[in-house]
């Protein structure tokens, strides 16, 4: 005998979909998710399988070979796809080994920012007192100094490089983070089930690392992307004015920088590079928006 | 209200006292100023006169009041290369960032707050969907790359504009739509959500059920609420603006005191560079001020919380 057949519906349509699937099925229904999430795939994936993709090293220059356009211009051939730059190296080699630049110093300074800045933003919001009062001073300290201008002072200082970079970037942009922490932890932790793990007798760092955490961990995620994407702006803009990722390094930045004195007859040197960093910053700025509707519709703005 | 402000002076002179902390330790960074003021090609002998005549072999307590003494009256020293007193120059050149930080916020301001109000009164509609896309696009749009492709159309292409410079109106049109495009995102996304918010509201329900006009109920009743958070936004992105007008100004060379701050970082002219810098955080701190009271004053609940 069938079950199906009597007309009562199966145990799966009463007790619905489980919760996972019910995030899957948002997350996968998000326009803006799907998108990004590719788009930022294929850059990750263009980093990682670099050596494999790009056609020649980024760093050898063919110097008879200088300035050749892309191959949809005139005079544009498939040996270098998207031409070469000012002393002979080919563009599209460049541009793929360009995208581990960007990943690296986003990662890396959106992970020392995000550790700083949790530490300080949940500390705040769950001792509050003097904690939060001193917190919430150096945040005001932090947002009255320019961070162009001072990683531009910093660097010029003690010189640029990709670690020097990194470094300054991780230390300045720590401010969202403490902001929205402190926010979200002050939420969260007048919850009752924080009382109870405090009733229990769970030791703070226990409760802060396996009640609070999880429970602000939403938002942390979309500020992280937002920090990622601020840092790799940052990075490029750095670079372009010299005072970032330092030549023959192929960062996106230096790029558009040395693609500069050419923008009279090959503007396709700085579009190039811009529209590759256009769309990095597009994907994870999707992703992040789209992180925040799915778990936080109401804060849509 | 007394009260409030009597905090928040406390608080905005504490900021500020940090920073000039900050900036004056960003002498010390390289190890010894000395060396660093003397460039790379100076002898042993060099460094040491240098040392003696800055005052760098005093402790480094005494070098910071001395040096916040001076500042404070508006005394940074000479500029290393143009050898003339910082404050002479950063005043020559404030005006050009401090009209182009106006007119950026107002291009600014114009272009998004009636977006944001048309968004908010159509959700999901075609306008609120262009908007959306704007404001996506803007976010992740480097603005210097945005500043070459404009100048690249505008300036070659189609030669309407100058290229770089600062000597007419003209020379502002293009900085000011990339840096005033800048900070269109926020402003639009702040409109419309506090739009969306105060329109639900009770009050304007109840407006409308008197029989007012729409353009009354909209301006009269919803604008006046939904913009006092674009308020405190619009001194934050000013400052941002600032720190923005060091790329978009060195981009046009609009000579300006962004352009006068990258020029300086690259001349290792330390003076020059720490003044502007305590300059443009101490207009920020000014900016934000002034917001927190117009803000105060605006919304009583901020004054009694």
């Amino acid at each position: 005998m069938s079950v199906v057949s009597n007309g009562l519906p199966s145990a799966q349509e009463i007790v619905g979909p489980t919760p996972g699937q019910r995030l899957r099925r948002r997350i996968f229904g998000h326009r803006g998710i799907v998108l990004g999430g590719l788009i930022l795939s294929v850059i990750v994936l263009m980093a990682v399988l670099a050596p494999l993709l790009a056609p020649y090293d980024p760093y050898a220059q063919i110097l008879t070979a200088r300035i050749k356009p892309p191959v949809w211009y005139p005079g544009g051939t498939w040996e270098h796809v998207l031409g070469t730059d000012q002393v002979g190296r080919d563009y599209l080699s460049r541009l793929i080994y360009g995208a581990q630049i960007s990943l690296l110093i986003g990662l890396f300074a959106a992970a020392l920012s995000g550790v700083i800045g949790t530490a300080m933003g949940v500390a705040a919001g769950y001792f509050g007192g003097r904690v939060d009062l001193v917190v919430t001073f150096l945040i005001t300290c932090r947002l009255s100094l320019p961070v162009i201008l001072v990683s531009l002072a910093v660097v010029a200082v003690i010189g640029g490089s990709l670690e020097v970079v990194i470094l300054v970037l991780g230390l300045l942009l720590w401010d969202r983070y403490a902001v929205v922490m402190r926010a979200s932890t002050l939420q969260v932790r007048s919850l009752d089930f924080v009382a109870a793990a405090q009733a229990v007798g769970c030791s703070t760092w226990r409760i802060l690392v396996s009640e609070i955490l999880p429970n602000v961990m939403n938002q942390l995620i979309v500020v992280a992307t937002l920090e990622f994407a601020h840092a790799v702006l940052l990075e490029a803009a750095l670079s372009f004015l010299g005072l970032g990722v330092q030549p023959p390094l192929p960062s996106w930045g230096l790029m558009i920088a040395e693609g500069r004195n050419y923008i009279l007859f090959d503007a396709w040197l700085i579009a190039i590079p811009g529209i590759a960093l256009f769309t990095l910053l597009l994907a994870v700025n999707l992703l992040g928006d789209g992180v925040r509707d799915v778990t936080a519709p109401e804060n849509r703005g | 209200m007394l009260v409030y402000a009597a905090k928040r002076v406390v608080l905005a002179i504490l900021v500020a006292l940090t920073i000039s902390m900050l900036v004056f330790s960003l002498l010390y960074l390289s190890g010894d100023p000395a060396t660093a003021l003397a460039g790379e090609s100076a002898t042993g002998d060099d460094i040491e006169k240098l040392r003696a005549a800055y005052g760098f072999d005093r402790p480094v307590w005494v070098q910071y009041l001395s040096w916040l003494g001076k500042a404070a009256q508006g005394e940074f020293g000479n500029s290393l290369y143009f050898r003339m007193p910082v404050s002479e120059l950063i005043l020559d050149r404030l005006p050009t960032t401090m009209t182009l930080g106006v007119t950026a916020m107002t291009f600014a301001v114009t272009l998004s707050i009636p977006l944001g109000v048309l968004a908010a009164m159509y959700p999901n509609s075609l306008i609120d969907r262009t908007a959306l896309f704007l404001a996506v696009v803007g976010q992740a749009m480097p603005s210097f790359w945005l500043a070459l492709m404009l100048i690249v159309l505008f300036a070659f292409t189609w030669p309407v504009l100058p290229a770089s410079g600062s000597d007419s109106w003209r020379h502002f049109v293009l900085p000011t739509v990339v840096l005033g495009y800048y900070a269109t995102p926020a402003f639009m996304r702040l409109t419309r959500t506090g739009m969306l918010d105060v329109l639900s509201s009770d009050y304007i329900r109840t407006a409308r059920a008197k029989g007012l006009r729409p353009a009354s109920v909209l301006f009269k009743h919803a604008l006046r609420n939904a913009i006092i958070p674009v308020v405190s936004l619009a001194a934050v992105q000013f400052g941002f603006m600032l720190g923005g007008s060091v790329i978009i100004e060195t981009v046009f060379a609009l000579h300006g005191a962004g352009f006068l701050a990258w020029e300086s970082i690259s001349r290792s002219d330390f003076p020059t560079v720490q003044a502007i810098l305590l300059v443009f955080s101490l207009l920020y701190i000014v900016l934000t001020f002034v917001a927190d009271l117009l803000n105060a004053w605006l919304d009583p609940r901020i004054r009694v919380g």
